[in-house]
């Protein structure tokens, strides 16, 4: 069996460290508040209890912005939390810098972990000057829209099968009082969604060279120019769909009150918990039907350096954890995410994860936007899009601006 | 330290009281008088005052229905309408089951580690504010105007500019997540105003009974416990009252300067609030609010009138 | 009883720091003063010192000396969210002072008139004081809400046409705001002009009535020159809120929609926390603090600079 080779190495060194440690509390931030999410965060705490140890859940809702403050004042105060939850990306090298992240490569190399964290560019998310500082637990893509079946049917229409099927058939949606595309009116979903635009009409070189590349003239060129057509469109169709939180938005898509939503495949979660089958009741379409490809973003979690050797020795312990093949299956399917290691059976999987586990060994794999922007870009490129969602600035206009950003992105 | 007080000097705290304090300073309305009962006049006035009053208490009544309908109902519309199907489970969650990440023990988690944090910050933060403001007032020094102005300063700079400067701070001299740490923090962002009321207070203080009670040997302590202490009920109410409202209502500080098991009622309300389980439960939401809000609220419900009476005598005589 | 309870704590605390000092007078008052002259030198004075020295570097999400000049302010000032933020302060500072001012001042004129249940009154306009910013944004939002709030209550009435929806229109978001903000901060200002009006001597309004001149002319001309400290106090509290709205904004709009409801102190809170960008942030701060700086030094050199005690 193929677990066997990796399940070894990972008792093995819980064997190890459970020797010497005793029961050990560690104090675990995050920001996975909603109803899938938490789930998801219980599967973590069990197994973690399971090992005689306790997981102390400091929950922070509202997002990375609210807990990001936490965090790093808590790390600079001297009294930092025992690991805690950032996305994949840029957002820790600095903390890496200055030495306060615990280097977790020895537990990286006892578990073997680049042989099995698949695709490897997250493991070099985590890598910092050949160091590894994090341990990935999910991949995350934003790639996806998420239809609702019944709203189709209701109307006599087949389910679109790609982004411009959705539009030739939104007049009609529209027409029967339903909002075509469901939209939250927070920033990064606004991005999110534009960035998915990106991919499936203007294409992987394209998003590449931009987002990765800098380059402003593809930015300002016409394959881009075509993506702020799109967005424009979908910023009519979207038109009264006055909710704040991505997870309403789902549930607008949930209930039938809107056709469909281009969200992540976080999204799953939600219509997981709200007894759903993917292909029956909602459809998926991985890069909007036009251009199936996913980025592997998704989260980790990162230790932050402690004087007291036991803790050290949990810490390292519950990294090991994470990433133990029975911990990646119980998370992920809480989660709607895909598991960081290629070789796990994740048992009976619905469509919608089985087109993204397909995807992602066919190598159909690019890096995401977070790893590839800073954090600053990506506020300047969020403030442009959110104005942009929500009022009526002329696509050209909004290219210029978005232009210029790149142009200045470090 | 304390001097015993002579007769003459309580005799004249007495006459003080009665001046600043006592009856008919407040009680009294000045105002040109209305003569008669039912003139167009007063249904004017009246009719405006209750216009007025409706659009207060209309927030307050929206939440209270809100939290009392079932979701169904509040789907269905109108959110001033009083509720028909009354529930308290809206109220039983908030208070008992709502989750924060996954621990789902509702506001019950927050409430007592918010009494932990409210009880010594508001005692400390009041004592140095009501001693500063005592030497600013009768014991100026050299620059001790220019510290004031400071002060007042303080109170434009946002607080969260001052995160990551104080987090360094306290975790240099060892205070950073532990209660006093905390307390500390909450001791400074309660300075400028309540230095501006004790202050204010205080100097409204006759110079002539100052003066007597140091004839009579009373020093800084003595003046400060024996005279100045017995007369100023109402703007330790007005401090207390501010200081509690802030302290209570404060999110930023708690979550940042403290630790997990430490987390305020706030931490938990903001997690009800926005972490959102399928559709947003506005019952819940507004229960939870209401309960977070509860202390301050009955706070000053309980001490309305001194709390009027020690702001006119704080903050009007600049 | 809590009166005298603090003032013992406080005392040995102070007692603890000692200080040499050449003046040997008053050495208790000095003593006390020690924590009151610490926060403000080492707290106000020296963070705010270091968020200025810090905004002329390139710190990302930790301080870091790498100094760039003037590059953080030439991008704040080429940044449209930033002259949002700006203009909707203007907007939001200037009406929440006029009104909350005019308002209070109002209802202290009516509550002064020997009103009959004036407590009862008072109460219900200074109750939304003892609640938070979050509470109140909450609160409005849900009021405002076009599917269920007063639009949605005023067309079930049959005005089917009636469109009130300010919190999702880009105009008009930031005037959603200021209702809530009136509607916290009003009770306050209240409370403070009530009592400056009954610290008016009743000779004044005596004398008013004897030489026959009417009440408002009375209040116009008299009553509120004569009370000028007490507005002066007032529009300080009253700005002081005004310059750090963040909460509000927050809670009920956080910004939206795309950014039309934006402040100076979200901005600073922005560009910290989410663009991990603490150099553009302290840039904003030191730009906020600057305006401050320069509206009340004047002001308070003017009010306690030549002022004897009392």
């Amino acid at each position: 069996m193929k677990l066997t080779h990796s399940l070894l190495g990972a008792t093995a060194l819980c064997a190890m460290t459970a020797t010497a440690a005793h029961a050990v509390d560690l104090e675990v931030t995050h920001w996975w508040t909603s109803g899938g999410e938490a789930n998801a965060v219980s599967k973590l705490a069990d197994a973690w209890n399971a090992t005689g140890n306790k997981w102390i859940d400091g929950a922070i809702a509202g997002g990375g912005d609210t807990a990001r403050p936490i965090m790093i004042s808590r790390i600079l105060g001297g009294d930092p939390m025992d690991a805690f939850q950032f996305n994949h990306g840029r957002q820790a090298e600095e903390l890496i810098q200055a030495g306060l992240l615990l280097d977790l490569t020895d537990v990286a190399e006892a578990n073997h972990w680049k042989d099995i964290v698949q695709p490897s560019s997250l493991l070099d998310a985590c890598t910092y000057e050949g160091k590894i500082y994090c341990a990935p637990i999910n991949i995350h893509s934003w790639q996806w829209m998420w239809l609702n079946n019944k709203v189709y049917e209701d109307l006599g229409l087949p389910v679109p099968t790609n982004w411009n099927e959705f539009v030739d058939t939104a007049d009609e949606v529209a027409a029967a009082g339903k909002i075509p595309l469901a939209m939250g009116g927070q920033p990064w979903q606004q991005a999110g969604a534009f960035n998915v635009l990106a991919t499936a009409i203007a294409g992987q070189d394209a998003y590449l060279a931009v987002n990765r590349d800098k380059d402003e003239s593809v930015a300002g060129g016409p394959e881009f120019a075509k993506v702020f057509e799109a967005a424009a469109q979908a910023r009519e169709l979207s038109q009264g769909s006055n909710v704040q939180d991505w997870n309403q938005a789902t549930n607008m898509v949930i209930t039938g009150d809107a056709a469909a939503q281009i969200m992540g495949d976080w999204a799953q979660g939600e219509f997981a918990l709200a007894g759903k089958t993917a292909g029956t009741d909602y459809t998926c379409l991985p890069g909007l039907g036009l251009n199936a490809i996913l980025d592997a973003g998704g989260d980790a979690f990162y230790f932050p350096a402690q004087d007291d050797p036991e803790t050290t020795a949990a810490q390292k312990e519950l990294a090991a954890l994470l990433l133990q093949p029975e911990t990646q299956v119980a998370f992920n399917a809480a989660k709607g995410s895909l598991p960081i290691r290629g070789d796990v059976d994740m048992g009976t999987v619905n469509d919608c994860t089985k087109k993204g586990l397909e995807l992602l060994a066919s190598g159909n794999v690019m890096p995401a936007g977070t790893t590839l922007l800073s954090p600053d870009t990506n506020q300047q490129v969020n403030d442009l899009l959110t104005e942009f969602w929500a009022s009526d600035m002329a696509p050209a206009d909004a290219q210029a601006r978005y232009a210029e950003i790149i142009a200045s992105a470090d | 330290m304390a001097e015993p007080a002579t007769l003459g000097t309580v005799a004249a705290v007495d006459a003080i009281k009665e001046r600043t304090g006592g009856v008919g300073y407040l009680e009294g309305p000045r105002g040109g008088r209305p003569r008669r009962v039912l003139t167009a006049h007063n249904v004017v006035l009246y009719g405006t005052l209750l216009v007025i009053a409706a659009y207060f208490l209309l927030p307050l009544w929206v939440m209270l229905v809100t939290s009392f309908k079932t979701m169904d109902e509040i789907r269905q519309g109108n959110i001033f309408a009083p509720p028909t199907e009354f529930t308290i489970f809206p109220w039983i969650k908030a208070w008992a089951q709502a989750c924060t990440g996954i621990n789902c023990d509702g506001l019950s988690r927050g409430f007592w580690n918010s009494v932990y944090i409210l009880v010594p910050s508001v005692v400390v933060s009041i004592a140095v504010a009501s001693v500063s403001g005592y030497t600013l007032a009768n014991w100026r020094f050299k620059g001790s105007e220019a510290i004031f102005t400071i002060l007042i300063l303080g109170a434009f700079i946002p607080y969260q500019v001052m995160i990551y400067p104080i987090a360094i701070l306290l975790g240099k001299v060892g205070l950073f997540g532990s209660l006093w740490g905390l307390v500390v923090v909450h001791t400074i962002f309660g300075m400028p105003l309540n230095v501006l009321l004790f202050r204010n207070y205080f100097s409204s203080v006759p110079e002539e009974l100052f003066k007597a009670a140091r004839v009579d040997g009373a020093g800084f302590w003595g003046i400060f416990f024996r005279i100045m202490l017995p007369m100023s009920l109402p703007i330790f109410v007005v401090s207390m009252i501010i200081q509690i409202t802030g302290i209570w209502n404060d999110f930023l500080f708690g979550v940042i300067y403290t630790s997990n098991e430490r987390y305020p009622m706030t931490v938990q309300l903001n997690n009800i609030v926005n972490s959102v389980q399928g559709t947003k439960e506005y019952n819940v939401n507004m229960a939870a609010t209401l309960l977070t809000g509860l202390v301050p609220l009955a706070v000053y419900f309980a001490s309305g009138k001194l709390f009027v009476r020690g702001i006119a005598a704080g903050a009007v005589k600049g | 009883m809590a009166v005298t309870h603090p003032a013992e704590v406080a005392a040995p605390d102070a007692a603890r720091v000692r200080r040499p000092s050449r003046l040997l007078r008053n050495i208790p008052a000095k003593i006390a003063s020690i924590p009151m002259v610490l926060i403000a030198l080492v707290i106000f004075v020296g963070c705010t010192a270091w968020t200025v020295f810090y905004s002329f570097t390139k710190s990302g999400m930790l301080p870091r000396l790498q100094f760039v000049g003037l590059d953080q302010y030439d991008r704040l000032w080429s940044t449209p969210k930033w002259w949002t933020s700006i203009e909707n302060l203007a907007i939001y500072g200037v009406l929440s002072m006029i009104l909350t001012m005019a308002l209070g001042f109002f209802l202290a004129t009516l509550l002064d008139r020997k009103v009959r249940g004036e407590d009862v009154f008072r109460t219900i306009f200074l109750y939304p004081f003892a609640l938070s910013f979050i509470v109140t944004g909450l609160a409005w939002q849900w009021i405002l809400n076009p599917e269920f709030g007063i639009q949605a209550v005023v067309r079930s009435l049959g005005w089917e046409g009636f469109s009130f929806d300010p919190l999702h229109s880009r105009e008009l978001v930031i005037y959603g705001i200021l209702i809530a903000g009136i509607w916290q901060g009003t009770g306050l200002v209240m409370c403070i002009m009530l009592a400056g009006l009954r610290g008016i001597d009743e000779d004044i309004w005596k004398a008013a009535r004897v030489d026959g001149i009417p009440t408002w002319k009375t209040y116009t001309h008299v009553v509120i020159p004569m009370m000028r400290p007490v507005f002066v106090t007032t529009l300080v509290l009253v700005a002081s809120g005004v310059i750090k709205l963040y909460d509000l904004v927050k809670a009920q709009t956080d910004g939206g929609p795309g950014g039309a409801s934006e402040v100076p102190a979200k901005y600073v809170m922005d560009s910290m926390f989410g663009a991990q960008n603490l150099g553009q942030g302290f840039a904003a701060s030191t730009m906020m603090l600057l305006s401050v700086v320069i509206i009340l030094i004047p002001w308070a050199y003017l009010e306690f600079g030549g002022k004897k005690r009392g």
